[in-house]
């Protein structure tokens, strides 16, 4: 497979408004890619396209050759969607929030949440659901991630657990980032893309 | 835009005509002393008409987003209403009262036409919602809100003359007749449907859990009428239109004929101003295309 | 699924705790509906029981959304990837159990309250698991779909009440048969409609479910 993420003219409306137009891009094996744009610009929606939270009203999108419209659960196995929404539940706490998704123990070490991991996540700081959250997308051992806004709330550790985690991801996954820190995550990627309005510029 | 294929409505035009005539023509004929049965036996007639009636209405409901539907849609509810004219004053004027009933079993000339009529508008909502469940076209979503709404429409004035036959009759206004309660259920329940329509503005989503909630409501129809039917059994039989003269099933079956074209024109009609909506939402312009380049 | 589905419920266990109160609020204020006729309480008292019982439904069912909403923690859960029907029938039965407890908990209320002390437990506690049943499964349907909307409050009822008539009308009478006693077993007959219609809505909705929250 050369490339892993292929959008082939992928449109998606809310109500009137077009949030996606006729957007291609094509990601290959084991990049990292940056997706920037000012807000509302369909960052978010093209990543929710991609990991079939949402469906394209026009075209197509591959993902490790699998059809987000029609094989819906290959592309699932495949991703995992860091989104703005962090997916918890509240009355639960980190361990058993993450045990939905596999084994809490070695990922909850790593974000560096070990010592709070018996607490209910709604005493959680934003920050903290932010790390809780990039647990999840480890534990779900994707090969295709997909990062909307990995940086938005953490700390300047925190943004250094994130590069950490994309560089030892890089090469065994694909990696499909939306960010505001173009400076930060130019350095080190490999495609980049700038949608506006939209579009792809 | 709608798309305007042509589609001939002659074979629907022969179907209802079709209908009509073994429903009623044939009966109206002989009680002037003409005899257009060819030969066909009474029990025979009933069942093309009734047969032919359906398809023929099924056929112009599934013809409504094509070319010539508008102009069939409104020959269907003047054909309809000339129908319903003449077996109401049949039934009001010329059929003679009935033996036990008297004067006010008359109501029975609207009030079994609206049944049979308002339940095949709930049944064909509730195919509608079956084929967009599996097709996704929107033109299935527009049908099922046309007959949901007529649907409830009917059911709703079947409630209410079955309270009116009912306070002459049993001496109050609701009986909980299993008919009745199903009917009022039902109401409830399309109601419900209609309004969930009202508050969901995403198309698709609006599309797929209004069919969801049809199929499961009409699921619900056949349950809630035998439960009913335990709970209280104690009505009268229905009378089955064989075993009365032709005098009583006369503007029965006019009147039948009539709220069917009327009902399949409204459907026709109000399915394609839903249509015309559901295209308004759907179909936004695309930005118009700046330059793309593949990277920054 | 299942085990998150308890966990989740055994979390908000104050909030079992305050719709039980609902409930037996409402059986209370029912019998201001009758007056102090003894006789007549205890007729009606297995439609009362119903009654609280529904009314209280709606409040557990949709209150069963709330935590799948607020993060949307369902969309991260079928994104895993899991079934649509796994979800569904963890959280129905989640929800069934919950409701027979709801149900459970409240005879002792209907029995003071009404001096409707039930003549078959066994009976009594079948229709409860039975009716508790119909209600959850069309009930956690419904609240999946209108969770995501802003008029939440009133169209669950609204799309719900007229539906669950036949399995209400048969707990009802299933129950009241079991509270005042049953010479001629017809209560046989009303459990055979109430798990006819568990049967027909728990495969139903099951298979429709998926396509109520995929987006």
């Amino acid at each position: 497979m050369e490339f892993a993420v292929d959008v082939r003219g992928v449109s998606r409306r809310y109500g009137r408004r077009w949030a996606l137009a006729e957007v291609s891009l094509a990601v290959p094996t084991g990049a990292v890619a940056m997706i920037a744009g000012s807000n509302g610009s369909g960052k978010s929606t093209l990543l929710r396209i991609l990991a079939t939270a949402i469906r394209p009203d026009l075209g197509d999108a591959l993902v490790g050759g699998f059809s987000v419209k029609k094989e819906r659960e290959d592309v699932r196995r495949l991703t995992a969607l860091l989104s703005h929404y962090s997916y918890l539940y509240e009355a639960l706490n980190a361990r058993e929030n993450l045990s939905l998704f596999g084994d809490p123990n070695a990922v909850l070490a790593r974000v560096g949440l070990a010592a709070r991991a018996e607490d209910p996540i709604s005493s959680y700081s934003a920050g903290m659901r932010k790390r809780l959250s990039f647990a999840r997308v480890l534990l779900q051992q994707p090969k295709v991630v997909l990062l909307d806004e990995p940086y938005g709330q953490l700390d300047p550790e925190g943004f250094r657990l994130v590069d950490e985690v994309v560089s030892e991801l890089r090469g065994k996954a694909t990696i499909v980032m939306a960010t505001h820190q173009v400076e930060r995550v130019g350095k080190f990627a490999d495609v980049k893309f700038e949608l506006a309005q939209g579009r792809l510029r | 835009m709608i798309v305007m294929r042509e589609r001939s409505i002659v074979p629907g035009i022969v179907l209802l005509l079709l209908a009509a005539w073994f429903g009623f023509a044939v009966a109206l004929a002989n009680h002037y002393g003409l005899d257009v049965s060819f030969g066909i036996s009474t029990g025979l007639q009933a069942a093309i008409a009734a047969i032919a009636g359906i398809v023929g209405a099924v056929y112009f409901l599934v013809s409504d987003n094509l070319g010539p539907s508008l102009k069939a849609a409104r020959l269907l509810v003047v054909l309809g209403i000339a129908c319903f004219l003449l077996g109401s004053w049949y039934g009001l004027f010329v059929a003679p009262p009935e033996k036990f009933m008297g004067q006010v079993q008359r109501i029975m000339y609207v009030h079994v036409p609206t049944a049979w009529n308002g339940l095949l508008a709930i049944t064909f909502g509730f195919v509608c919602a079956c084929v967009f469940l599996f097709k996704s076209d929107w033109k299935w979503d527009a049908r099922l809100e046309a007959s949901i709404e007529v649907g409830v429409l009917l059911s709703f004035l079947l409630c209410c003359q079955g309270a009116i036959w009912a306070k002459p009759t049993w001496g109050v206004w609701w009986d909980w007749d299993p008919r009745l309660t199903t009917t009022a259920v039902l109401v409830f329940a399309f109601l419900g449907i209609l309004a969930l329509r009202r508050f969901v503005e995403d198309p698709l989503r609006r599309a797929v859990w209004s069919s969801v909630a049809t199929i499961i409501a009409y699921v619900d129809v056949p349950i809630v009428y035998f439960s009913v039917k335990w709970w209280n059994s104690l009505h009268q039989q229905q009378s089955s239109p064989q075993t009365v003269s032709s005098q009583f099933y006369l503007p029965l079956r006019m009147n039948a004929f009539g709220v069917l074209f009327i009902m399949t024109g409204f459907i026709m009609l109000r399915s394609r101003i839903a249509r015309e909506r559901v295209e308004q939402e759907l179909a936004p312009p695309l930005p118009r295309a700046v330059e793309m380049q593949e990277a920054v | 699924m299942l085990r998150k589905e308890l966990l989740l419920q055994w979390r908000t266990r104050a909030q079992f705790m305050a719709v039980f109160v609902f409930g037996a609020a409402s059986l209370l204020l029912f019998s201001f509906a009758i007056g102090p006729n003894s006789v007549a309480l205890r007729t009606f008292s297995a439609g009362f029981l119903w009654l609280g019982l529904l009314l209280s439904s709606t409040l557990t069912l949709s209150e069963s959304f709330h935590a799948e909403m607020e993060n949307r923690a369902l969309e991260g859960l079928l994104l895993i990837p899991t079934s649509p029907q796994a979800i569904y029938y963890a959280k129905t039965i989640a929800n069934w159990l919950q409701l027979a407890l709801l149900g459970i908990a409240l005879v002792p209320v209907m029995v003071v309250l009404y001096d409707a002390g039930p003549q078959s437990i066994g009976r009594l506690l079948l229709v409860i698991l039975l009716g508790s049943a119909g209600l959850s499964a069309p009930g956690t349907l419904y609240a999946g779909m209108t969770a995501q909307l802003r008029a939440k409050q009133t169209l669950l009822p609204l799309l719900f009440f007229p539906l669950i008539v036949p399995a209400l009308l048969a707990s009802v009478k299933a129950t009241s048969l079991a509270v005042l006693g049953d010479p001629m077993d017809q209560g046989r007959s009303w459990i055979t409609l109430l798990s006819a219609f568990v049967a027909i809505y728990w495969s139903l909705c099951g298979l429709l479910f998926g396509r109520v929250i995929e987006e």
